[in-house]
């Protein structure tokens, strides 16, 4: 089941932005953010905005889905023209689900020319799709470096098949490499997604899975801690008792196991989650949604943010399509952020990055909770003496904790 | 039978000789305010279209846990053979911790309806309120109600009552206050068997106070009954204890909205108001008379109402202090028998020591000061108050166990009490079992019936105010039931048992016991505590200990993993949302030391586990 959306106050019909979010535009990098709401099926664990065939009930909006969502980059473009936001040029683009590659190539690289048409591409810009690893082939991936993308980020959540299982994962760990391969030759670079603290995961398996990742020598790896979100069938069966609940500490040891091997194989931290081969490997996608960069959202359940104005879109396809067809915004809601909300997203979310939060930005209560943060370890304190707050390896593990002692009550 | 009353008599102009006094007494629940409903209505003064279940439950408190806490009077007008009485009625609450609002009720009496549930028979508050009844020499007239129920046996507890007070089981009234059967005999039998109040008319004026409270448009309301000479409104009254003299700005009766009166004359019941604004003034038990004809010897009064149970309040928000301060003083216009101090916790901050009649007591004010004064309280374990004997002979009165003195102690004394519990005779073994771990002796037993004994035994206060009603309910399925009072004291060998977090000593959790059971707190304390308090950023050890011995210990490891990490496609708002619940999470964190501990830990650690949602019944 989909997760809801945020209450907020009504988005007008015309998309127009408030002066707020239009100062200073011209200075912000600007992204796209492509929103594929279809699975093959609906993983247990998952609670994306993503519908299967059957949920939807026939195929036929899953055909003609690029076509809409190409009317919501046009809408967009005359939007934020109208709004007087700055003219930019994409910097990233993003194609997340769902999964992406359940669609043809050329419908994904349709809507990658529409939104070069709408605003151009930067120089250089990272475009990246999310792919399943059996929703591939040799020629899909080259298809779409072709079109333009430039970097794949396949799911491959973990390598034991018993994991994957309780996952309700359906592709054979054996496509993995199969899938990194294909992309490598089509000249993408590639991003592996895993899982951990998955029921029934021992230490030994997800060290497997690491290494397995490894060995396929990504240039950006994510890990994630295995979430039970409400709602979904994993979390059922672990109320019925079918599956153990997950646990922190062994999240927390898996975490640690995950530091080290990256680290071992010359990957580095720059974000909570996320290890990347060098600097220019960092996904700058993601990057612009830690630093509050600007980015449009298209697609049903998509958020965009635009100078401390955030949206977000109704979320399920059919009511998508039919705002777009009467030429109104997709938007259900939005909020415009205030001076004290802007602060707490920024220091919420920067800190989470390798590079930190400068204690200069911080307010009062930030500034006197550094001497604690290094006194229990938190941390770095190097990195505090020169002025930045850094995660330290228990830091990231307790972030939220640190957030909430970086903020005012 | 008698028709509703054609012409009220009118108060201050009424012979006493038409005047019945008469409260209704019974164990809780066996249906005092439900058969005082039915009288209302009989007798006319409430509307039908007004009436509502246990009418004079009037504050919310009372409605919702279908309990009397106060005492309400009502004048009733009722006719038989052709003369017009003015009957007085006084509906009195059941529960053990409200006792003393039945002995002032009876003092202005001159006789009781003792009503039974005709399902239960008689049980341990019938036996505690007869014979406070008694005592004071009231006429009793025996009742036996619901008996509508299928499960009523009048015949069995007709001569288990008529046995207890001497007369006939066929003199026991059967009534229904559900129903209304019975009732106008039971009104009839009242105006022929209960003595009318004598009094001297001519005398100086003498009216016993038998309840004060506070309202907030009219302040202080003064409840009295006459016993001599007469009282009128605009002259000026004393108080005869404290010689201090008011204006009587109004006088009437209730009936049950407060209807002023020319007066009130020898044998009435009504109410004063004299522009007063603190109970305290206008003291229960106190004697009023004429300011320019003063008597010479005042009534004699009730013993104040004596704290037995005493507890910490403290404001979760420290800031609300001052708000919990001025909630304590409004509420104690209303309740003399509620009493408190300033105290500070170095766990809790600012608060007040409150001194209680028992548990219910202490759970009504705090729900009370929570809901009328929007205020988050936490209350610390309720204790006794123990006299210790320093061995310098100096005594000290210790009511919060964080002052029990260290070391140099030559004696203390725990306060004890008597208790009777009445129940089947199955259950006599059980119930001694309990008793005798709980440190009682056995001081009798008595056959109530074929199958009913009354078992009293002398008991550490300690040991009963808490959990002992709850276990006794329980291992008596229900059928035991419990009287206590006051009755003295004894030395006995405590200890004070700390429980400390991270090392730090808190003192809302240390705990006076008796030497056996310390260790037993303190495994009991550390374990709950474990279980309550979340995992911090690092290790707390909980300890238990007697002065430096530690006796118990429990550790709350360190959290290692505080961070969610998905990705979220960019919807902020969601994890913003999500830090604002984790820090309003925080706001109900008291800090100990270091230590965030919930607030529901410190309600949880300090309630017993059998008794968390009982104690009132
Ligand atoms: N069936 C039946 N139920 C009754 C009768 N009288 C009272 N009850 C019920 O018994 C319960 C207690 O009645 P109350 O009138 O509140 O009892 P009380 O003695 O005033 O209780 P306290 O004031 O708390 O001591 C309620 O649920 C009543 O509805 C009766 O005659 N028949
Ligand atoms: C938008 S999803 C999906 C991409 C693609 N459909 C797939 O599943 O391979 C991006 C990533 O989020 C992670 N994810 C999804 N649900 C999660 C959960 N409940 N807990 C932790 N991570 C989750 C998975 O690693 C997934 O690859
Ligand atoms: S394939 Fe990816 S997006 Fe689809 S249900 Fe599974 S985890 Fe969710
Ligand atoms: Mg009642």
């Amino acid at each position: 089941m989909p997760s809801t959306l945020p209450l907020g106050e009504p988005a007008p019909a015309d998309g127009r932005l408030p002066p707020s979010a239009v100062a200073g535009s011209r200075d912000r990098a600007f992204g796209l953010y492509v929103h594929i709401p279809f699975c093959a099926v609906r993983c247990g664990y998952c609670d994306f905005n993503t519908y299967t065939a059957a949920e939807l009930g026939g195929g036929a909006s899953q055909a003609s889905y690029a076509l809409t969502v190409e009317r919501e980059l046009e809408f967009a473009g005359g939007a934020l023209a109208q709004s007087g936001i700055a003219q930019r040029a994409l910097s990233t683009v993003f194609f997340g689900g769902g999964t992406p590659t359940l669609l043809p190539s050329q419908d994904l690289s349709r809507v990658l020319q529409t939104a070069k048409n709408v605003w151009g591409l930067e120089p250089g810009a990272e475009v990246t799709t999310e792919a399943n690893p059996d929703s591939v082939t040799p020629e899909s991936l080259a298809e779409l470096a072709r079109a333009g993308f430039t970097r794949v980020s396949f799911g491959m959540q973990s390598a034991v098949p018993h994991v994957l299982a309780v996952l309700d994962r359906t592709h054979a760990p054996e496509r993995v490499p199969l899938a990194v391969e294909w992309a490598r030759a089509a000249g993408l670079k590639v991003s592996l997604d895993l899982i951990y603290g998955t029921p029934g995961e021992e230490l030994s398996d997800w060290e497997s899975s690491l290494e397995a990742a490894l060995t396929l020598e990504p240039d950006h790896l994510s890990a994630y801690a295995l979430i039970i979100e409400d709602g979904t069938a994993l979390a059922r069966r672990i109320r019925r008792g079918e599956v153990p609940m997950v646990d922190d500490d062994d999240h927390a040891d898996k975490y640690e196991i995950a530091e080290n091997m990256l680290r071992g194989a010359g990957m580095s931290w720059y974000e909570v989650s996320n290890w990347a081969r060098t600097g220019e490997d960092q996904c700058r996608h993601n990057l612009a949604y830690w630093k509050g960069h600007d980015w449009w959202g298209a697609g049903p359940g998509a958020h965009s943010h635009m100078g401390g104005t955030r949206w977000w879109n109704v979320k399920h396809p059919a009511a998508y399509a039919q705002r777009l067809d009467t030429g109104a915004s997709p938007a259900a809601g939005r909020e415009i952020l205030d001076e004290t909300a802007r602060y707490v997203e920024d220091v919420l979310l920067r800190s989470r990055l390798a590079e930190g939060y400068l204690v200069a930005g911080l307010q009062p209560e930030g500034r006197h909770a550094v001497a604690g943060l290094i006194a229990d370890g938190l941390i770095e304190p190097a990195d505090a003496f020169k002025g930045v707050v850094r995660l330290s390896g228990r830091g990231r593990l307790l972030a939220d904790a640190v957030v909430r002692r970086l903020l005012p009550n | 039978m008698s028709p509703m009353a054609r012409t009220a008599p009118v108060p201050a102009a009424t012979d006493p000789a038409i005047i019945r006094n008469f409260c209704i007494i019974a164990h809780i629940d066996h249906g005092k305010s439900t058969l005082a409903d039915r009288m209302l209505q009989l007798t006319g003064v409430v509307e039908q279209r007004d009436m509502k279940a246990q009418y004079l439950d009037r504050m919310d408190i009372e409605r919702e846990r279908g309990i009397t806490i106060k005492s309400q009077a009502v004048r009733l007008p009722w006719e038989l053979d052709g003369v017009s009485y003015a009957l007085n009625m006084i509906d009195t609450p059941g529960h053990v911790d409200f006792t003393y609002e039945v002995s002032r009720s009876l003092a202005a009496c001159e006789g009781a309806i003792l009503l039974v549930d005709a399902a239960q028979g008689i049980e341990a508050q019938t036996l505690a309120n007869l014979y406070l009844a008694m005592e004071n020499d009231l006429t009793i007239i025996p009742v036996l109600n619901k008996i509508d129920l299928p499960a009523a046996q009048p015949e069995k507890y007709a001569a288990e009552l008529a046995n207890l007070i001497g007369g006939n089981p066929e003199d026991v009234l059967l009534v229904s206050g559900k129903t209304g059967v019975g009732v106008e005999a039971l009104l009839d039998k009242i105006v022929r068997d209960l003595p009318s109040p004598v009094g001297d008319a001519n005398a100086p004026a003498r009216a016993m106070i038998f309840d004060s409270v506070y309202d907030t448009y009219r302040g202080v309301v003064t409840y009295v009954r006459v016993v001599d000479g007469h009282l009128s409104p605009r002259e000026r009254i004393q108080m005869m204890s404290t010689r201090a003299s008011h204006e009587l700005l109004e006088i009437g009766v209730s009936s049950p909205e407060p209807t002023p009166s020319k007066g009130l004359g020898v044998g009435e019941v009504g109410y004063l108001i004299t522009g007063v604004k603190d109970v305290r003034q206008s003291k229960v038990g106190d004697t009023v008379t004429n300011l320019a004809k003063p008597a010479a010897a005042s009534l004699s009064g009730y013993a104040d109402a004596k704290p037995m149970v005493f507890s910490g309040l403290y404001p979760l928000d420290g800031a609300d202090y001052p708000v919990l301060r001025d909630a304590l003083e409004k509420l104690m216009l209303n309740d003399a028998a509620l009493i408190y101090e300033p105290e500070t916790s170095a766990a809790l901050g600012f608060g007040f020591r409150v001194g209680f009649l028992g548990l219910l007591h202490l759970e009504i004010t705090r729900e009370r000061l929570e809901r009328e004064y929007n205020l988050s309280l936490i209350s610390t374990a309720p204790n006794v108050e123990y006299e210790v004997t320093l061995e310098d002979k100096n005594v000290v009165h210790v009511t919060n166990p964080s002052e029990y003195p260290v070391g140099k102690i030559a004696a203390v004394r725990e306060p004890m009490v008597s208790a009777t519990i009445l129940a089947p005779n199955e259950f006599v073994g059980a119930i001694m079992e309990l008793c005798q771990s709980r440190r009682g002796v056995m001081g009798g037993m008595d056959y109530l019936s074929e199958d009913r004994v009354e078992i009293r035994y002398r008991l550490p206060l300690a040991e009963i105010v808490f959990d002992f009603f709850d276990i006794l309910k329980s291992r008596t399925r229900g059928y035991g039931s419990l009287d206590w009072k006051a009755d003295g004291d004894q030395v006995a060998d405590l200890v004070k048992v700390d429980i400390m977090l991270q090392g730090e000593q808190v003192d809302a959790f240390s705990a006076i016991t008796h030497r056996d059971k310390a260790y037993a707190y303190g495994v009991m304390m550390t374990g709950k505590l474990r279980e309550l308090i979340p995992r911090q950023q690092f290790e707390v050890p909980i300890q238990a200990a007697i002065g430096s011995r530690i006796i118990a210990r429990e550790s709350i490891r360190a959290i290692r993993k505080d961070v969610l990490a998905k990705c979220y496609g960019g919807d902020i708002t969601r994890k913003r949302k999500l830090l604002e619940k984790q820090k309003e999470g925080k706001k109900r964190m008291k800090m100990v030391g270091r230590v965030e501990v919930p607030q529901e830990a410190f309600i949880a650690a300090l309630s017993s586990d059998e008794s968390k949602d009982k104690a009132k019944k």
